[in-house]
């Protein structure tokens, strides 16, 4: 599948499209398939999204797990600070960018 | 908005502008464009004669037309020197600074976005080709 | 140190009105990312892999206890506890919000600090020793010319638009402790023989994906002259650098392309060209600057004695004080790296001790090293031992200095979206595997360097050990190098073979040091072992 990615203009915070929005959860994302680009246009036009992206993910239970590491360590937040990451309590989110 | 931004009194020469290549070989033009990779100092013989320089940007992150001017006005060329192409408002007062008087670059430049730009600095910490006193002089008066 | 006047201050607080104007702007959708980019850029803002992320100049690596103090300040209100400190002296912030960053600038021009020009196609921060003012085999201090030189480069009206980034060393001793072989254009301060001082100017160094040791471009050039001397080098690569392929166009390209002799030679025609502009910087404001960097009081009746009867302080003393020139003082370095710490991180409680603790003990002053350590310059020996005491406690008294576990880290992935692996795990276990304080003072000085990427930003290069991450069909992938020195020998590691997992690379280190320790000759270095066996030895030993 493919999700969008970019940064919150005014804040940087990693955000995904949800179809409708954007939310700093990959597990809103949402597949977009092979049409983006209007898409992406439209959301970063408005500012509501900054250098916006397509990647490629797999659809799992646990929500779209990006296909590359880096992608996964930009999902979650950096493996070595556990506590600045989206999922501070979860000794196991480290596995799932690993 | 306006096409042409310009900081000399007198006119605009109306003269067709040559390339550097096309300018040595003819005798009676006195306008020539400098491209990004041209050697401003290929004109040096003719600075007698010349009236106006364009010196094109090609992408704004391109700056080695600030260099052609600056030789320019080193080498004593009291003429026009007119930035074109890729120019962004933030990068006027580099360029007065380095010897430009006009402006017309591809996107036309607000009068006014240009005139805060310009007046932002009050200081220039080395001399160029503009007469603003660096401040190591101004430190030592 | 220097301290800014009203004109240095004028000149900082209108960038940080220009800038809030831009990012105004920005935010107002008035300009593109694309536009706005090289502009935030110039002020050292970066849209990162979890944010944007801030780098802040600590110009040569100084800085007093006030300034400090707001870099702790700035990590708490507006970051996330905390700082990292780089390879070029500096300071990043990783979790910046952009509709904040012209308020940060804003404070930080309140202590005589800025951003500008730490990254794009900017001159850089200007590096010096980190010694300097202290060292006893320096000739004079370098960093007033390093100040010069620093002032005399920023909003440089012909010079902003480069084709890429430009780094700027100055060092006065033939130990370089700077790495400033490594840098575009590299200072380093000598007497002729009439005793009159002057620069030996090397041009064309860096790091990245093509690593070159600088060459002597210039044997003598009279401090009166470096920033014009500066100019022509800059117009000659302004003029001359290839601009078809973003990865050819550094200086180091252009020299290593024409050949040392031929660019020196276009350089000097070109200063020629300059020298009527009369654009030199006069001795009377380089007198100015230097009575900043007068030496502090020393107290003449410091006792030179250390009392080493505390076997954990002895060790620290060992491993991290250097000697100074003031009898009865010493140089302090205090590692940032401990035992299972990020690399070149600090707590902003830790950055606010050090603060205190540089006002108390090292007359207000700290440097940051280019190896992401802290250095104390000038501290009585009667005070070391009070002030190990208070480092410990914080963590800051790891024995490692030059030691295997004090790694040069970059970033890598877990912060750097240029990254293709990440380099604080390696470093990490590395550090884990050498843990044992008296195996690493046994082995003895061993420079390990890890890079997260080609951009090299960790070193790895001139590494004695190296170590770069790379993408192997979408796994991290670790490659090994061995051999290389930032220091007055300079030289660049060379690869050992094929590329490791994370932790075949930390088994790898492990193999080549034992492969060491039994080649190694009395008081050889790895780095002197590896020069007089080869790399022969240790391939056979990882591969075979």
């Amino acid at each position: 599948m493919n999700i969008l990615t970019g940064n919150d203009l005014k804040t940087g915070d990693v955000i995904w499209w949800t179809g409708s929005d954007w939310s700093r959860h990959v597990e809103d994302a949402v597949d977009v398939g092979d049409n983006y680009e209007a898409i992406l246009h439209k959301e970063e036009a408005a500012s509501r999204v900054n250098s916006p992206y397509a990647i490629s993910a797999e659809a799992t239970e646990d929500g779209p797990r990006p296909a590359h590491i880096k992608d996964r360590v930009r999902a979650l937040g950096p493996t070595v600070r556990p506590d600045l990451t989206l999922k501070p309590a979860d000794p196991d989110a480290g596995n799932w960018v690993i | 908005m306006t096409d042409i931004l310009r900081y000399r009194d007198d006119d605009a020469p109306m003269e067709p502008v040559v390339t550097i290549s096309s300018f040595s070989e003819q005798n009676n033009s006195s306008a020539v464009l400098i491209e990004a990779g041209d050697d401003a100092r290929d004109l040096l013989p003719y600075l007698d004669r010349l009236q106006l320089v364009v010196i094109d940007f090609p992408r704004f992150r391109d700056g080695r037309g600030y260099s052609s001017a600056r030789i320019l006005r080193e080498a004593g060329y009291t003429g026009e020197i007119r930035a074109v192409g890729d120019v962004l408002v933030d990068q006027i007062w580099h360029m007065r600074r380095c010897g430009f008087d006009s402006f017309a670059p591809n996107s036309p430049l607000d009068p006014k976005v240009v005139e805060e730009s310009l007046s932002r600095y009050e200081y220039v910490y080395q001399s160029a080709a503009d007469d603003a006193v660096p401040i190591w002089k101004l430190r030592h008066e | 140190m220097y301290q800014y006047d009203k004109y240095d201050q004028a000149m900082v607080n209108a960038r940080v009105e220009e800038f809030r104007d831009q990012a105004n702007r920005r935010i107002a959708g008035e300009l593109t990312e694309d536009q706005f980019k090289p502009l935030r850029l110039k002020n050292g803002l970066y849209l990162q892999l979890h944010a944007y992320m801030l780098r802040v100049a600590i110009p040569y690596g100084t800085l007093n206890s006030r300034q400090t103090r707001m870099l702790a300040s700035i990590a708490r209100k507006y970051d996330r506890g905390y700082g990292h400190f780089t390879t070029r002296q500096n300071i990043q912030y990783n979790w910046i919000k952009l509709e904040q960053a012209a308020d940060i600038l804003a404070e930080l021009a309140t202590v005589e600090m800025h951003a500008i020009q730490t990254s794009g196609e900017s001159i850089r921060n200007v590096s010096a020793d980190q010694y300097a003012g202290a060292a006893a085999d320096e000739i004079i201090d370098p960093r007033p010319y390093a100040e010069l030189i620093r002032q005399a480069t920023s909003f440089h009206p012909e010079f902003s638009y480069m084709p890429r980034k430009f780094k700027i060393a100055v060092i006065a001793s033939d130990e370089d402790r700077a790495a400033m072989r490594s840098h575009d254009l590299g200072f380093k301060l000598i007497r002729n023989e009439k005793g009159e001082l002057g620069f030996e100017v090397y041009v064309g160094g860096g790091m990245g994906r093509t690593p070159f040791i600088s060459p002597l471009i210039r044997d003598f050039l009279p401090v009166d002259h470096m920033f014009s001397y500066t100019e022509a080098v800059l117009r000659v690569w302004n003029r001359w650098a290839r601009r078809d392929n973003i990865h050819k166009q550094r200086v180091k390209i252009l020299v290593h392309e024409w050949g040392a002799e031929k660019f020196a030679e276009r350089v000097e025609a070109e200063w020629q060209e300059i020298l009527p502009n009369a654009s030199d910087i006069p001795h009377k404001e380089l007198e100015r600057i230097a009575a900043y960097f007068a030496p502090p009081a020393f107290d003449e009746n410091a006792t030179d004695e250390i009392d080493l009867s505390d076997p954990d302080f002895k060790i620290w003393v060992e491993q991290n004080i250097k000697q100074h020139k003031q009898p009865g003082y010493a140089i302090v370095n205090i590692s940032l790296k401990p035992a299972q710490g990020i690399p070149g991180d600090a707590s902003a409680d830790q950055i606010d001790l050090l603060a205190d603790l540089a006002e108390q003990y090292s007359f207000d002053e700290l440097r940051v090293t280019h190896a992401q350590n802290i250095v104390f310059p000038h501290v009585k020996k009667s005070d070391l031992y009070a002030l190990w005491q208070k480092l410990d406690a914080a963590g800051l008294a790891p024995a490692n200095i030059d030691l295997i576990s004090d790694i040069i880290a970059c970033p890598g992935l877990d912060y750097c979206s240029l990254a293709n692996a990440r380099s604080i795990p390696v470093a990490q276990k590395i550090a884990e595997r050498f843990s044992d304080p008296e195996g690493q003072r046994d082995l003895g000085e061993l420079k390990l360097k890890i890079s997260g990427c080609i951009n090299a930003c960790g070193h790895h290069h001139v590494g004695h050990i190296g170590i770069l991450g790379v993408d192997r069909k979408g796994t991290e992938n670790y490659q090994l190098l061995l051999g290389g020195s930032g220091a007055e020998d300079a030289s660049l590691a060379k690869i050992t073979g094929p590329g490791f997992d994370e932790n075949g690379i930390v088994d790898a280190v492990e193999t080549t040091i034992t492969k060491y320790r039994e080649l190694r000759e009395d008081g050889e270095r790895f780095l002197d072992t590896y020069r007089r066996v080869g790399m022969a030895p240790f391939k056979e030993a990882l591969y075979d």
